[in-house]
C-alpha cells in the first residue's frame, strides 16, 4: 500500500461506511457491521499511515484545484495524524457504543445517525490530513454541516432550537471570520499551503503585514474558528448537547470540537509560525482570552446540575487550554497542546459515554439524581472517577503530562498569572468533577437498596476501554511527545 | 453544410416551433414539440460552446450580408456560455412541467403555455446571439412580451395584475434601452455592436482622465444603464420582480427566475465593457462606485425582506434581487477577478434558483399552496422535495462543495485582492442573512408539527423529482468541479477586458 493509497482510503473509508450504511438501512445488524468493519479498516490504515509519518516521511496527495488557484491537496504531518489516530480509534469504540446506546434507547431515523455520523469522520480525517487552509475550510465546513442532522436528532423543537444555536454561531463565525482571514492571508502570502516556519513571516519581513494587522488577523482566526469555543463565541456547545450522547461523545469532545483546536494550532504553528508570534506578541491577547474562557467556563460547569451540560462546559475549558497552548507559542506549550487533544479526547469521551449509560440505564440526567448510583454501575462511575482523574490532570491520568506541559510554556514566557489561572482550573475541575463519583459510590442508597444494574455490555465495555485508555495514555506520553517534536522545528 | 447555419437555426428553430403551437393546439402534441425544441436548442448550444472553445469566436452573417452592414450573430465565449445554460435550464424545466402545467393552467390554455414558452427562450437566446444593438432590443421585446404573458397565465387573480406591473416597468425600460440604442446610432451610424465600439472610440476623444467627449453617449449610457438595471431587477428598480415571480404558474416562475434576469445581466456586461467600455463607465463615470453601492444595499434590504416573507415563491423572489446584486459586485470591480466572479454567478445562481424553484414547484403541486404555514412538516412526506430545498438552500447560503461557494470565494478573493475590504466585509455578513431565510423554510419543512395539507400529501410525482434533482446535483457538481464553469468566466473576462486595455 503506497502512502498515498492509505491517505485516499483514510478519507474512503469513511465515504464507503456512509454509502454502505445507506443502503443496508432496513438490516440494522448488517448495517451497524459494515460501520464497525470500515472503521476497523481505517484505524487500521491510520496507524500504518503513522508508522510512516512519525518516522519522518510526509505522504502527499493532491487532488486537484477545485477553485482555480485553489486546490485539494493532502499532506500528512504528526499533529494531524495524531488527531486522525484519535479520530478513526475513537470511531470504532464510539460505534460499538452507539450500537448499545441507540438500541437501548429505541432511536429512530437511525440508519441517517451511522451515514452523517460517518460523514462527519470523513470532514474530520479530511481536516486532518489537509495540506493547505483551503482545504481546511472545506472540510471544516462540510463537518459543520453533517452534524447538523445529528444534533437535532430528535426532531423536536428542543432539538430545533439546539440546532439553530449550533449552525448559527458555527456557520456566521466561519463565514463572517474566518473565510475572511483566509482570503486576507492569501492576498498577502500569494499561498495557503501549511509550511513549517509558516508563511506569515516572510510577508511580514517584506512588510507586506504590519504588527497590528497580524493582531487583527490572528484574532479574525481564533474568533472565526468558531470550534474552538473561545469564548465568548462558545454557546453553540452547550447547545449542541441536545443531541444522543454518543453524537455529543465523539463529536462534542472529539471529532468536532478538537477540528477546531486542530486548526487554530495549524494556523498558530504552519501559517503564523510560532517565532513570528512569540517575536511580535501578537497572540499575548489571546493567551489571556483563553486563560479567561479556561476559568470562566470551569465555573460555568460548577453551577450546571445536568450532567451533559457540566461536561460540555468542562469541554469549553478544556478547549481553551489547547488554544492557551498555540498563543503562548512556545515549543512546550504547543507540543502540550497537541498532546491535550489526544489526552482530552480519550478523557472526556469516557466521561460523555458514562453519561449516556447512566440515561439508558437509570434514566437520569440530573446530578443530584445520581445519588448512590454508582453501587448499582460500579463499572460506569468507576471509568468515570479515571477519567475525571485525566481531565483533572493528576497522575495516573494522561492529562497531567499535557497540562504540565503548558504550565512549563507558561513559565516559559514569563506569564504567571496564566500559571496561576491553569492551577486554579484544576482545582475547579477537582470541584465539579469530583462530587459526581463521590455521591455515586459514597452516599448511602436514599430509600432502598439499588440492586447491580449497569447499562448495555455494549455500552459499559467500550467505556471501560476509554478508561483504560486514558490512564495508559500517560505512560506513553513520553512517545507522543516525540512524536510531536518535529512540528516545532523550523521549515 | 447544416453545421454552418446552426447559429440562425438557434433561433429560427424555436421562433417557428411557436406559431405550430398555435395551429397544433392539441395538448399532447405541442408539448412534445416543445420539448423537442428545447432539447435541441440545448444540443446546439452544447455544440457551439464546444466549438467556441476550440476554434475561438463564431460569426454568421444573417443572408451573407457582411457586418456592419447586414445584421451578424456572433458566438463568443460569454453568448454561448449564457446560451449554454439558459437553453439547458429551458429544456429541464420543460421536461419537469407536464404534471405541473396541468395542475395550474387550465387545459385550454395549454397550448399557448407552450407557444409563449418557446418565444421567451427565442428572446432569451436571440438576445445573447446576435451582434447588433437594435436586434437586441427586438429579442428583449419578444423575451419580454412572451414573459408578461406566461405570468398572466397563473391561477390566481393577482397574476394578469402582477404581469400588468412587470409590463409597465418592462416597458419603461425597453423604451429607455431603445431611447439608448437610437442616441447611439444617431452618433455613430451603425448598429453593429463591434462597430458601434469602433465609432464611440473616436467620439470618446478622452484626453487623459478627463472627459471631453460628447453629451449624446452620456445620455445614450445614462438610458441604457436605467433601463437594463431595470430589467435586472437592480434595487431600487425592483419592485415589479417579487410579484411577478410569486404569481406565475410555478414552471414559469422557474423558467424565468433562472434565466431572464441573467439574460439582461449578459447585455448589461456587452453594454458597458464593449460598447462604452469599462474607461468609460468606471473611470470616467463612477458607475463602479454607484453599482457597488446600489448592489450592497439591495443585498441587505433584499435579505432582510426575503426573511420575513410568509410565502416561499416570494421569499425565493427577494433572494434574486440579493443574489443580483452579488452579480453586479463583481462586474462592478472592473478587474478580471471580479468579472470572472460576476459571471460565474450567473451560471451557479442559474442553477441554485433554478433547483429551489422546481423544488417549490414540488411542493406547490402536492400542497396546493406556497405559503410557510401550510409546509409545516412537509419534511415528513415529501422527504425526498424537502432535501432537494436543503442542498438547494445550501447552494444558495455559500456552502464549500456547493456552486454557491465557488461564486461567494471568487467574489471575495477579487475583494480582497483589488482592497475592497467593505465590500468583501459586506458580502460575507450579507450570506449570513441568506442562511437566517432558507433555514427559516428548513425548520418549517422538518421541525414543525405537519399542517392539514402536508400530512395528507404524498411524495412528488419521480419525473418532477429526477428533474429537480438534475439541477440540485448540478448546482453540487459544478460547486465541486469548476473547471468548466470557471474556466470559461475567466476567458470571458480576460477577452473582455483584454479587447479594451
Amino acid at each position: 500500500m503506497t502512502p498515498e493509497m492509505m491517505i485516499q482510503l483514510g478519507m474512503g473509508l469513511p465515504l464507503l461506511a456512509m454509502a454502505l450504511v445507506g443502503l443496508m438501512g432496513s438490516r440494522p445488524n448488517i448495517r451497524e457491521a459494515c460501520t464497525l468493519v470500515t472503521s476497523s479498516i481505517l484505524f487500521y490504515v491510520t496507524c500504518n499511515l503513522a508508522t510512516l509519518v512519525f518516522s519522518g516521511q510526509r505522504p502527499e496527495w493532491n487532488l486537484g484545484e477545485m477553485i482555480p488557484g485553489f486546490e485539494i491537496a493532502f499532506r500528512v504531518e504528526p499533529l494531524g495524524m495524531l488527531f486522525a489516530l484519535v479520530a478513526s480509534g475513537l470511531w470504532i469504540l464510539t460505534t460499538i457504543y452507539a450500537i448499545g446506546y441507540m438500541r437501548g434507547h429505541h432511536e429512530k431515523h437511525q440508519t441517517r445517525f451511522f451515514a452523517c455520523f460517518a460523514i462527519a469522520i470523513f470532514a474530520a480525517m479530511a481536516a486532518a490530513f489537509s495540506a493547505n487552509l483551503f482545504t481546511l475550510f472545506v472540510a471544516y465546513e462540510a463537518m459543520t454541516i453533517s452534524t447538523y442532522p445529528l444534533v437535532t436528532h430528535h426532531g423536536d423543537l428542543k432539538a430545533r432550537n439546539g440546532g439553530r444555536v449550533y449552525l448559527g454561531i458555527l456557520l456566521s463565525t466561519s463565514v463572517a471570520f474566518f473565510m475572511l482571514a483566509i482570503a486576507w492571508t492569501w492576498s498577502v502570502c500569494g499561498t495557503l499551503d501549511f509550511r513549517e516556519g509558516g508563511i506569515l513571516g516572510l510577508a511580514h519581513a517584506e512588510g507586506k503585514i504590519s504588527d497590528t494587522q497580524l493582531g487583527v488577523l490572528l484574532g479574525l482566526f481564533a474568533f472565526g474558528i468558531g470550534k474552538a469555543a473561545l469564548m465568548p463565541f462558545h454557546r453553540w456547545l452547550p447547545a449542541a448537547m441536545v443531541a444522543p450522547t454518543p453524537v455529543s461523545a465523539l463529536l462534542h469532545a472529539v471529532a468536532v470540537v478538537k477540528v477546531g483546536v486542530f486548526t487554530v494550532l495549524k494556523v498558530s504553528v504552519y501559517i503564523f509560525g510560532i517565532d513570528l508570534m512569540s517575536q511580535t506578541g501578537i497572540s499575548d491577547w489571546l493567551c489571556y482570552v483563553a486563560g479567561a474562557t479556561i476559568l470562566l467556563a470551569s465555573l460555568v460547569a460548577m453551577t450546571k446540575d445536568n450532567l451533559k451540560a457540566r461536561l460540555a462546559y468542562s469541554t469549553v475549558s478544556q478547549l481553551a487550554y489547547i488554544t492557551l497552548g498555540a498563543a503562548l507559542a512556545t515549543d512546550v506549550s504547543v507540543i502540550g497542546g497537541g498532546m491535550h487533544i489526544a489526552m482530552h479526547a480519550v478523557g472526556k469521551i469516557t466521561l460523555f459515554f458514562c453519561a449516556g449509560a447512566i440515561y439508558v440505564a437509570a434514566h437520569k440526567t440530573d446530578i443530584s439524581d445520581m445519588r448512590g448510583l454508582g453501587r448499582a454501575m460500579p463499572l460506569t462511575f468507576g471509568a468515570f472517577f479515571i477519567a475525571s482523574l485525566s481531565i483533572i490532570g493528576v497522575p495516573p491520568g494522561g492529562g497531567a503530562w499535557s497540562k504540565w506541559l503548558l504550565a512549563l510554556g507558561t513559565v516559559e514566557s514569563g506569564k504567571l498569572a496564566l500559571m496561576a489561572a491553569l492551577m486554579i482550573s484544576s482545582l475547579l475541575n477537582i470541584a465539579y468533577l469530583m462530587p459526581i463519583p463521590i455521591r455515586g459510590f459514597m452516599t448511602p442508597p436514599g430509600e432502598k437498596p439499588k440492586s447491580f444494574k449497569e447499562a448495555p455490555m455494549m455500552c459499559v465495555v467500550p467505556l471501560c476501554i476509554t478508561a483504560i485508555g486514558s490512564v495508559a495514555l500517560f505512560f506513553v506520553a513520553e512517545q507522543i511527545y516525540e512524536w510531536l517534536l518535529p512540528i516545532t522545528w523550523e521549515g | 453544410m447544416i453545421e454552418h447555419h446552426l447559429p440562425i437555426l438557434l433561433i429560427a428553430i424555436p421562433l417557428m416551433a411557436a406559431p405550430c403551437c398555435v395551429l397544433i393546439h392539441s395538448r399532447r402534441l405541442t408539448q412534445l414539440l416543445a420539448l423537442l425544441v428545447c432539447w435541441l436548442c440545448f444540443g446546439i448550444s452544447v455544440w457551439l460552446m464546444t466549438k467556441v472553445m476550440h476554434e475561438g469566436a463564431v460569426t454568421y452573417n444573417l443572408g451573407g450580408w457582411e457586418a456592419p452592414y447586414g445584421i451578424v450573430y456572433v458566438v463568443d465565449y460569454l453568448s454561448a456560455f449564457v446560451m449554454l445554460f439558459v437553453s439547458a435550464l429551458a429544456a429541464i424545466v420543460l421536461t419537469y412541467s407536464p404534471t405541473s402545467v396541468q395542475a395550474e393552467i387550465p387545459e385550454s390554455k395549454q397550448y399557448l403555455f407552450y407557444a409563449t414558452y418557446l418565444l421567451c427562450l427565442t428572446g432569451l437566446l436571440g438576445i445573447c446571439i446576435t451582434g447588433d444593438l437594435f436586434n437586441v432590443f427586438v429579442f428583449l421585446e419578444i423575451s419580454s412580451l412572451s414573459t408578461y404573458a406566461l405570468i398572466s397565465l397563473g391561477r390566481t387573480r393577482r397574476a394578469p395584475l402582477a404581469a400588468f406591473q412587470y409590463l409597465i416597468m418592462g416597458t419603461i425600460g425597453a423604451t429607455f434601452i431603445l431611447i439608448g440604442i437610437g442616441l447611439l446610432y444617431q452618433m455613430t451610424g451603425t448598429l453593429n455592436m463591434a462597430d458601434m465600439a469602433e465609432q464611440l472610440e473616436a467620439v470618446r476623444a478622452v484626453d487623459g482622465e478627463t472627459w471631453a467627449g460628447s453629451r449624446t453617449m452620456l445620455v445614450a449610457f445614462a438610458f441604457m444603464t436605467v433601463g437594463l438595471s431595470i430589467k435586472m431587477a437592480v434595487f431600487p428598480l425592483h419592485s415589479w420582480l417579487p410579484n411577478a415571480y410569486t404569481y406565475a404558474p410555478s414552471v414559469v416562475t422557474c423558467f424565468i427566475a433562472a434565466t431572464a434576469t441573467k439574460v439582461s445581466v449578459y447585455v448589461f456586461i456587452r453594454v458597458v465593457y464593449e460598447i462604452f467600455t469599462p474607461t468609460f463607465a468606471f473611470n470616467i463615470l463612477p458607475l463602479d462606485s454607484a453599482l457597488m453601492a446600489f448592489s450592497l444595499i439591495g443585498i441587505f434590504v433584499a435579505s432582510l425582506a426575503a426573511i420575513y416573507q410568509t410565502n416561499i415563491k416570494r421569499l425565493l423572489a427577494y433572494s434574486s434581487i440579493a443574489q443580483i446584486g452579488y452579480m453586479l459586485l463583481g462586474i462592478s470591480m472592473a478587474n478580471t477577478a471580479g468579472l470572472t466572479a460576476g459571471i460565474v454567478h450567473m451560471f451557479n445562481h442559474a442553477l441554485i434558483k433554478g433547483g429551489l424553484f422546481m423544488v417549490v414547484g414540488c411542493l406547490i403541486l402536492r400542497l396546493g399552496s406556497a405559503k410557510l404555514e401550510d409546509l409545516r412538516g412537509a419534511g415528513k412526506t415529501m422527504p425526498w422535495t424537502s432535501f432537494a430545498w436543503v442542498l438547494g438552500g445550501l447552494g444558495l447560503i455559500g456552502v464549500p462543495l456547493t456552486a454557491g461557494f465557488v461564486s461567494k470565494w471568487l467574489l471575495l478573493t477579487a475583494a480582497i485582492d483589488s482592497q475592497h475590504w467593505w465590500v468583501a466585509t459586506l458580502m460575507l455578513l450579507s450570506s449570513l442573512l441568506a442562511l437566517v431565510y432558507v433555514w427559516r423554510v428548513v425548520e418549517t419543512l422538518y421541525f414543525a408539527e405537519p399542517s392539514e395539507r402536508a400530512a395528507a400529501a404524498k411524495e412528488a410525482p419521480p419525473l418532477m423529482l429526477v428533474t429537480t434533482y438534475l439541477v440540485v446535483g448540478a448546482s453540487i457538481v459544478f460547486g465541486i468541479w469548476t473547471e468548466f464553469s470557471a474556466g470559461v468566466a475567466f476567458e470571458t473576462a480576460q477577452h473582455l477586458l483584454g479587447v479594451t486595455q
